[in-house]
């Protein structure tokens, strides 16, 4: 590891919006909304697939408050694709801002924009809507089957990349690599494994569910303020779908109540922004719990079957994994999420015969979307589990077998290569791993020496220690950018402008950071504005783990860059050439003992002589997307007579390179764990049998409370990535893929048992006890 | 609809709105510009919209606004400000607990009745009094710490 000393990053600077978010300030959309605001709310499809043959929607137009009623008969048909990536997406364009078909219980009929929103309500139960019902497509094995319905049979659907795209046979996307001999490996392994794994729907749950407000500004330009992770790509796709041009749209992003991948997404704006261009007044919309339920978008539940062989020396010799997407109704991130399961997972180990072969199907059920952990979560549940079987088969402590088989710094692997984002990948070697020692201090600190096999223990109660390890990138290189812009003022103060979108994460906060410390000033300097399109620079947005990595090296850029010229003013007003000045603390120093201040300088600059503005800006792409490494350890307690599990502790390690803010990266791994055991343990949709989620509700749909919060231990472990600004990698999804497979594998250490689905329900794991017993 | 005047002291001022049966104390309040008081889910679920009322944290989103009437009610707003936030939002600040900040306002009405009634509390009391207000973000483990750092510090009962 590099030794740097830091004055700013890689210390725990406070959160820059933490007080004004915890005073309860007006800071959210929803808190912007003036008082003549128009609600909105959708008529949404009660029918999992079925054609709309009529629509009337006159008598709403005329019910009390109403402004505003849209439908597919009075809307532009502009076929698009609602996910936020990269242009020209690896998603198909396959939705339209209102169509006259239904895909899920929940996609769009009509929308009502009125004065009040039980006056919108009112109007909607007015709207006279005829379905023709088609038959609905509840499993990937139906979707596959040759005579199963269309769920996208119009002209329109495409893809607008050349990948394989066949709606007509429900297929979203094929994806798959090979390398060395996989079969033959396979069919020469001392021992093989081929295990099939089913991973559940889930929801992001941001406690802010899905809002956008829009209105028309003085100049007849439609402003968008939204809680999106991807201000700019939501223009984009903002214009497409109205076929209106960019230039028409300011997208402003203030703060958002949480993400998770799940506002990588254009759902509502569309929506408001039509509706303050036929109207001219403000128009908000917000989803009910319900609504973000059914209609916001999920975890694509994923089939995989994963393969692999192990020779008695604990070679990995083969590692194979077939994986099936439901996509649900729409296809947005199929194609990536699960080119991830490959991509982030099968690396992680090294093997020379390698197989990944999977498809993206479409259902009638709600939409998969991008969700923190993006595919690694759930192939890290099937590859993980299967570590620990090839582990305990051979008579290896799983621990070591992993320590024996982990990826390595200075190695590669052909994943890297062939898996991209709808196309090849990028060749890469690890520069940065430290998970040797997460291996060693998780171990530690779980008491692994203490860990027992299953069968020396009886009696009702009986513990478990389980573990996993952990990968995932950092941004998508040759693809994603980010850009950073940085002016200084009279009082040497800085104002950093960056397209990066702080969803939460701090990521204003880091961003910040990186630019005081190549500045060699301090947080306070710093005033940091972000995601406006109309007056930042451009940037993906966040997601794909990217933020601190790809936007924090344009914004160190761009801090190099303006640092050049404060040291230009300053060796003009203090007559010595520039290389012979430093800064430190604001100031500038000459050789000779004279100094310049930061005030100064500017002053200078903008008043004295050359006058000019001190700023400049960069942007950045990056050739690797280097993972963070993570190894999860649990300790639990079964109860055999009821399959209950009690969590007793929960360790979790994190490379993440150098953390540019370490309470912040303490607090993504808290969140991604807490996160990671609801999903494993309690979180699931149900469905009736006509496709409706039945369980929309936090009531019923349970996440986790302080009540429910295990001992939880954090240790960051740090290296140094030299591609990264200061050193950092990623810290924000890794560690949302430990807990399912962690329990999975302390539930066998506690009682001889492996499930293959999840959540761990008491009643699964029962079941899979007597299964045993039998 | 029988419109009724309501009054109710909030945050120390005395207030009265007119309002309908079946409007929910949550949209009064938010209508009236205490921005602090969140909708999460606007069935008794997530805690966003926690206040004060009577000394007890409530949901707002579960009451109507005519039970508000004659109450007194305490928002987060009437907690702390800019120059001088209560000491569980400074704590909050500190030890890094406030990601999207969406739960907090809601958690800060939690603590502060839970404080105020017991400045001291056991594990078991916090937990349970903190049961109610979801949070996505944190892991609950920096609010958890910067709860016993005030509690620690023999400064729950200010504000
Ligand atoms: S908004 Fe009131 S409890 Fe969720
Ligand atoms: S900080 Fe985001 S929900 Fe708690």
């Amino acid at each position: 590891m590099k030794k740097e000393t830091f004055s700013v990053v890689n210390h725990s600077v406070l959160k820059i919006d933490g007080l004004q978010l915890a005073l309860g300030r007006k800071s959210y959309v929803a808190d912007l909304k003036p008082s003549d605001a128009l609600y909105v709310k959708m008529l949404w499809s009660p029918h999992a697939h079925a054609e709309i043959t009529s629509i009337d929607i006159r008598k709403a137009e005329t019910m009390p408050g109403v402004r505003c009623v849209l439908c597919h008969t009075n809307t532009p048909r502009n076929i698009h694709c609602t996910a936020g990536q990269g242009f020209p997406e690896p998603s198909p364009y396959d939705t339209f801002m209102f169509d006259k078909k239904v895909r899920y219980v929940g996609d769009r009929v009509a929308a009502v924009a009125a004065e009040t929103p039980e006056q919108a309500e009112e109007a909607l139960k007015t709207i006279e809507v005829t379905y023709n019902l088609l038959e609905p497509v509840f499993t990937v094995d139906r979707a596959l089957e040759p005579d199963a319905p269309i769920i996208h049979d119009e002209p329109e659907a495409h893809i607008p990349i050349p990948v394989p795209y066949e709606p007509e046979h429900n297929i979203v996307a094929k994806v798959g690599m090979e390398a060395g001999e996989f079969d033959q490996a396979l069919a020469q392994a001392d021992y093989s494994f081929d295990y099939t794994y089913e991973t559940p729907y889930a929801q992001h749950c941001p406690i802010e569910t899905y809002i956008s407000m829009a209105h028309i500004d003085a100049r007849g330009r439609v402003v968008v303020e939204t809680s999106t992770q991807v201000p700019f790509h939501a223009r984009r796709i903002i214009a497409r779908t109205l076929g209106i041009p960019v230039r028409q749209i300011r997208v402003i992003k203030p703060r958002i109540g949480g993400g998770f991948g799940s506002k990588q997404e254009m759902l509502l704006e569309d929506v408001v922004a039509l509706m303050a261009l036929r109207t001219g007044r403000h128009v908000i919309w917000q989803l009910t719990r319900a609504e973000n339920f059914r209609t916001g978008r999920t975890r694509h539940p994923i089939r995989l079957r994963i393969r692999t062989g192990v020779q008695k020396d604990g070679t990995l010799s083969a590692l194979g994994m077939d994986a099936i997407n439901n996509t649900g109704a729409y296809g947005g991130h199929g194609l990536t999420v699960v080119s991830c399961c490959g991509s982030k997972v099968l690396p992680l180990y090294r093997c020379d015969n390698i197989h990944f072969d999977a498809r993206v199907v479409y259902t009638n059920l709600p939409v998969g979307g991008a969700y923190r952990g993006f595919g690694a979560t759930q192939a890290f549940f099937a590859v993980e589990t299967q570590i620990d079987e090839m582990a305990e088969a051979i008579g290896m402590d799983p621990l070591v077998f992993r320590q024996k088989n982990h990826i390595r710094t200075g190695d590669g692997s052909p994943v890297f290569q062939a898996l991209g984002e709808g196309k090849e990948g990028t060749p890469m070697t690890i520069g940065s791993c430290a998970l040797d020692q997460c291996i060693l201090q998780g171990a530690a600190a779980i008491g692994w020496e203490r860990r027992t096999p299953h069968t020396e223990k009886t009696g009702r109660y009986r513990t478990g220690i389980g573990m996993c390890c952990l990968m995932q990138g950092s941004s998508v290189p040759e693809i994603d950018m980010g850009a950073a812009a940085i002016k200084m003022n009279d009082d040497g103060s800085f104002n950093l402008t960056i397209g990066a979108t702080d969803l939460g994460t701090g990521s204003d906060t880091v961003l910040g950071q990186i630019a005081a410390e190549a500045l060699r000033t301090t947080i306070d300097q710093m005033i940091v504005y972000s995601s406006d399109t109309d007056l930042t620079p451009f940037d993906v947005g966040a997601y794909a783990s990217s933020t601190t990595y790809l936007s924090g090296e344009a914004v160190r850029k761009a801090a190099v860059k303006v640092l050049n010229q404060i040291l230009g003013v300053a060796a003009e007003m203090l007559e010595v050439p520039a290389e012979s000045l430093e800064a430190r603390e604001s100031t500038v120093f000459s050789a000779d003992g004279r100094q310049a201040t930061y005030s100064e300088i500017c002053l200078y600059a903008l008043y004295q002589k050359n006058q000019f503005q001190i700023m400049d800006s960069a942007s950045h792409i990056t050739h690797k997307s280097p993972p963070p490494f993570a190894a999860h350890f649990v300790e639990l307690e079964l109860d055999t007579f009821t399959g209950c599990i009690k969590l007793l502790q929960y360790v979790a390690t994190v490379d993440c390179g150098t953390a540019i803010n370490p309470k912040l990266a303490e607090g993504q791994t808290e969140g991604g764990v807490m996160n990671g055991l609801s999903y494993a343990l309690t979180e699931q949709y149900l469905f009736d049998s006509r496709g409706k989620m039945t369980n929309a509700s936090f009531h019923n749909y349970h996440i986790w409370s302080m009540r429910d919060k295990p001992i939880l231990k954090t240790i960051l472990v740090p290296s140094y990535e030299e591609t990264g600004p200061f050193g950092a990698k990623s810290v924000s999804e890794i560690c949302i893929n430990g807990p399912a497979p962690a329990i999975n594998n302390a539930l066998y250490n506690a009682a001889g048992i492996r499930l293959r689905e999840f959540p761990f329900t008491p009643e699964r794991v029962w079941n899979e006890l007597q299964k045993k017993q039998a | 609809m029988n419109r009724k005047t309501i009054t109710c002291k909030i945050n120390g001022v005395q207030k009265e709105f007119l309002v309908d049966p079946d409007t929910r104390l949550q949209t009064v309040l938010r209508d009236q510009g205490y921005a602090s008081v969140k909708f999460g889910c606007g069935e008794g679920a997530c805690g966003a919209c926690t206040i004060i009322m009577n000394g007890e944290a409530v949901y707002s989103c579960i009451l109507y606004a005519f039970q508000a009437d004659g109450q007194e009610i305490w928002t987060t707003e009437g907690v702390g400000s800019l120059d001088k936030p209560h000491p569980f939002q400074q704590a909050l600040v500190e030890e890094g607990a406030v990601q999207c900040g969406f739960c907090i306002p809601g958690m800060i009405m939690s603590a502060k009745a839970l404080l105020d009634r017991e400045p001291d509390p056991s594990e078991e009391e916090i937990r349970l009094s903190m049961d109610g207000n979801i949070c996505r973000c944190t892991g609950y483990e920096k609010i958890w710490t910067a709860l016993h750092k005030v509690i620690a510090q023999g400064k729950g009962r200010e504000s």
